[in-house]
Formats: C-alpha cells, structure tokens, sequence
C-alpha cells in the first residue's frame, strides 16, 4: 500500500480541494442510501408518501453528481494530479456515477411502489423483495462505510456479498413465475414486482463497483471483471 | 423483408451521407475493427523487452569526500526516452553527466562501479573522449549557440571531423535542422547570426548541432526550463520524434513534463535511485512511498 492520501501537500488549498469531493461523494452517498431505504419503505409498508418523498429528491442527486464532476475536472485540470491523487479522483468520477444509479434505482422502485399500493396486490409478494431489499441496502451502507475509511477489506467483504443477490433474485423470480402461472390475472401486478427485484439486483452490482473503486485508489488495482477469489489474491499480494 | 418505397429512399441517402465505410450485409458492423488492437494500451513498454543502450553497475562518485551518487544500478533502453527526477541536489544531472564524462572536468572527483554504452565500458582508461561525447550528445539548460552564423553553429561539429564538402555540410544541416523541427523558420536566414534567434528556437538550433555529428545518445539536461510554453512543447514534440532514432536521456524539475515525454522515470533523492519503473506506472502506482509524495507535491 503506497497511497500517501490524508498526510498533507505542499499546497494546502490542493489538501483542502481533495477533501472537498471526498467529503461531498460521502454527502451524496448519504442521500443515495436514505432515498433507497424510503422506496423500500414505501414498497413494503404500503406508505406512499415516501415513494413521493423518494421521487421529489431524485433531481438532487442527479444535481450533486453533476456539480462532483465538475469539481473532479477542475481538479484534473488545474491540479494535474498523480499516483494516488490521481486514483482518488478516478475513484471518485466513477463512485458518483454509481451513486446516481442507485438513485435511478430507487427512484423506479418508489414510481412502482406508488403503481402497487393502487393496485393492492397481495403482501405475500414482498417477502422475498424485503430481504433482497435490506441485502442490498446494506451493501450500499457498507459499501459507503468501506468508501469513507478507505478500508479494502471491508470493500472485499461487500464485494463477496454480491453474488447472495443474485441468488435472491432468481429465487424472487421463480416465486412470481408460479403466482402468474396460479392466475394470468396476476401477470401486470407481478411484472411491477420482477422490475423492483430487478432494480434491487443492480443496486447491489452498483454497490460492489463502488468497492472495486475503492480496492483501485488503495491499491493501483484493477479489479473489475474477475472473481472474488481473484480479488482476494490480488490484495493479499499487495499486503506483503 | 418489406419495405415502403420511401423507407428505401431514406436509407439510401443516409448510407450515401455515412460514405464508404457502409457495407451492405446486416450482419458486418459498419466500424468493423481488430478488437485485440483496442483494447491493447498503446504506449505500454516493459523493461525486460527492451535492448539495453546505456548499463549502470553499482556505480558511486564522490566529490572529493562528499558521495553524491550512491550506488546506483540502472539499465536505460535504446531509442527510448528516459527522464530523471528528483529535488535540486538529488545527483540527477551528475549522473546524466557520467555518460559523456563531463564529470572529467571537475576536481577531485572520484568514481566507483562501471558505465557501458553497448558493453563498451565508458571509463575505461584508452577510451576516446573525444569519440564517446560524438556518440553522446548533451544540451543544457541555457541554449549555448555559437556566435556564429546559424549554418556554422550546425556544420561545426562536421568541420572539427574534416568533412569538407560543401554539398554534404549543406544536406547535413538542412537534414538537422529539419529533425530539430526548426526548418522552417531558418530556412531564409540560415548565414544570420545565431544569437539572434528566440530562445526556444536557439535551443532547437542546440539540439540540431548535436543530431548533426549522429549521435546514439542524447543527453539533455533541463532542455525547456528556459523556455517559454509553447516553445516548451515544440521542444517535447521534438523529443517525441528524436525517440526513434536516438536514445534520450532528460533530466527534470518539471514532474509533467517528464509524465508527457519519457517512457521511463527514475526517482531519485539524495544520491540514490528510489525508483525506476515505466513512466505509466511510476506516475498512477508508484511502489515507494517516497515516490508518491514526490509526484504528488507532498515532498519537503
């Protein structure tokens, strides 16, 4: 581990620029996280004013994605930063993108949590969508955690979570085949439920990019694309 | 499949607008590309690929007591460019100036360890001086023209070898002068005294009078630090182009320029070499932590 991140430059102005995305990306992650726990409020405990509340906050993180951009490329442009400056504001560009997909995510969840409370579909539904729920809301909360202390293996450990979501959806999945195989009537009301699994499905990926952005500031390694057990070798190398 | 006839008028013209590249079977992507040469980093140049043009072998110099280079091992590959840096008083030009023996001219120096230029071993006792500063070339600083006629400044080092022939000296200048991208704005004035160029054009006519004697090597110490920006980056552009036939050597202050030149970096501090790697690496993932803080301005 090389990066020098957090003792100080020559130039405090650049120390303070740093620590200003670094401090807003967390910012952003905060309303990310808080607008996925109200959509799935609102989806599991029928209360449709925090979907409206999720959908009323959306045009914010798309607002603070764009405003970390611009300061990561003032940044790049006036600053010209290396090594481990470098991989941070790296990390950050693509953190941020991922932070606004989970917000897109929630977003679709509240506008089909506001469709399914109209439609009062049977709560038997939800038991599976909670779990994957609260699965990847704590990977996006632990996710932010590893972000925040910079902490590759509390990064490892979220990343290795992932896979579990992908088992829930498809378990999700063939729950729901059978109800619209019980009655066709049922078809347009589960198919809302399949597009929430699924959204809840790409949040935990974007949750575990986040933690590969992570492993790469700490590291210098790219670790997208390649199995846990790979990325598990790849930072127990760099420990020694 | 069927068509309204002017669905087809549409398409038509819009693969006529989309030009050649427009290949009528559905199945062949119109921007078809070798996917192996994308993905591929274009500038990626490992060490243990390359010909070795300069070795440096557990090599100390002293300046009287004072060791200002503590051994350093270090292979610098042929045709590429390889930058040192470090803080002021690091041994980096001490060491650039061990390849073509400046380091001869000073007082009580004293040097340990060997040098070879293609296994040629610099310091040896019966080598030609003289030779070894043709095959390695040097520019400061400070452009040092000649008070001498712009043509004289480029042809000197061809004259001191007898070359005689007015023909030749005049291809040799004007081929000079064209590598030293400085053609152009010369061409018309070539018997004007050389004094009387830019800075940024005398250092290219510095530049042009070490290409003209066919050097291996060029070493060049501090080459733009002079200069101003856009003369700045003619002089990196140059280098860029020297690179396929000379091995360059740079040494300098400015951590970006070094970033946008070289293809390798050494770091060095206090007269040791901390950190040698492939340009790309040492300035995205150093190993030393030493070398992070320097490049990323948290040094001192």
């Amino acid at each position: 581990m090389t990066t020098s991140v957090g003792t100080q430059h020559i130039s405090k102005q650049f120390d303070n620029e740093l620590e200003n995305i670094r401090e807003r990306v967390l910012a952003m992650g905060g309303l990310v996280e808080q607008q996925l726990i109200n959509a799935l409020r609102a989806l599991t405990e029928f209360e449709v004013e925090f979907a409206q509340l999720v959908v009323r906050n959306e045009p914010q993180v798309n607002a603070l994605e764009v405003s970390i951009d611009e300061d990561c490329t003032k940044i790049l442009a006036r600053r010209q930063p290396a090594a481990g400056d470098l991989r941070l504001v790296m990390a950050v560009i693509k953190t941020i993108t991922d932070l606004e997909r989970i917000g897109d995510e929630s977003e679709k969840i509240a506008k089909m949590a506001i469709e399914l409370i109209e439609k009062q579909g049977p709560k038997s539904y939800y038991v599976g969508i909670s779990a994957l729920g609260n699965h990847a809301r704590k990977m996006v909360h632990d996710a932010l955690d590893a972000f925040a202390r910079m902490d590759t293996q509390a990064a490892l450990k979220v990343a290795s979570d992932e896979p579990r979501s992908d088992e829930m959806y498809v378990a999700i999945l063939r729950q729901l085949i059978t109800y619209m195989m019980e009655d066709p009537r049922n078809i347009s009301g589960t198919i809302d439920v399949v597009w929430t699994a699924r959204a809840l499905e790409r949040i935990a990926d974007h949750a575990r990019n986040i933690c590969e952005y992570v492993i790469y500031f700490v590291e210098g390694k790219d670790v997208r694309h390649i199995s846990i057990e790979q990325m598990e070798k790849e930072i127990s190398e760099s420990k020694k | 499949m069927q068509q309204s006839n002017t669905d087809s008028e549409h398409r038509t013209t819009a693969e006529h607008s989309r030009g050649e590249n427009v290949v009528n079977d559905p199945n062949t992507p119109t921007h078809a590309m070798d996917l192996g040469s994308v993905v591929r980093a274009r500038d990626q140049y490992h060490l243990a690929e390359e010909k070795i043009c300069l070795s440096i072998r557990d090599f100390n110099l002293y300046y009287s007591d004072k060791q200002a280079l503590k051994n350093i091992n270090l292979d610098i590959p042929e045709k590429r460019v390889t930058a040192f840096i470090g803080p002021s008083g690091c041994g980096k030009s001490t060491l650039l100036r061990c390849f073509n023996r400046m380091n001869d001219l000073i007082d009580n120096v004293r040097i340990e360890g060997n040098i070879k230029l293609h296994e040629q071993d610099i310091n040896e006792n019966q080598i030609n001086i003289a030779e070894l500063r043709r095959r390695v070339g040097m520019v400061f600083q400070k452009p040092n023209p000649f008070p001498k006629s712009i043509y004289e400044n480029v042809a000197y080092g061809l004259r001191i070898q007898g070359v005689k022939s007015r023909r030749t000296l005049d291809m040799a200048v004007e081929k000079s002068l064209r590598n030293a991208a400085l053609w152009d704005e010369v061409a018309d004035r070539l018997h004007d005294n050389a004094l009387g160029l830019s800075g940024g054009q005398q250092q290219r006519l510095v530049i042009a009078r070490a290409i003209a004697i066919e050097p291996e090597v060029m070493l060049l110490d501090e080459p733009a630090s002079a200069l101003d920006p856009i003369s700045t980056l003619k002089i990196e552009e140059l280098i860029y182009e020297l690179k396929s036939k000379y091995t360059i050597v740079i040494v300098t202050h400015n951590m970006q320029q070094a970033a946008r030149v070289s293809d390798y970096t050494a770091y060095m501090y206090i007269g040791e070499l901390i950190e040698y790697s492939d340009t790309n690496t040492l300035f995205t993932n150093p190993k030393m932590k030493m070398t992070e803080d320097y490049i990323t301005g948290r040094y001192g």
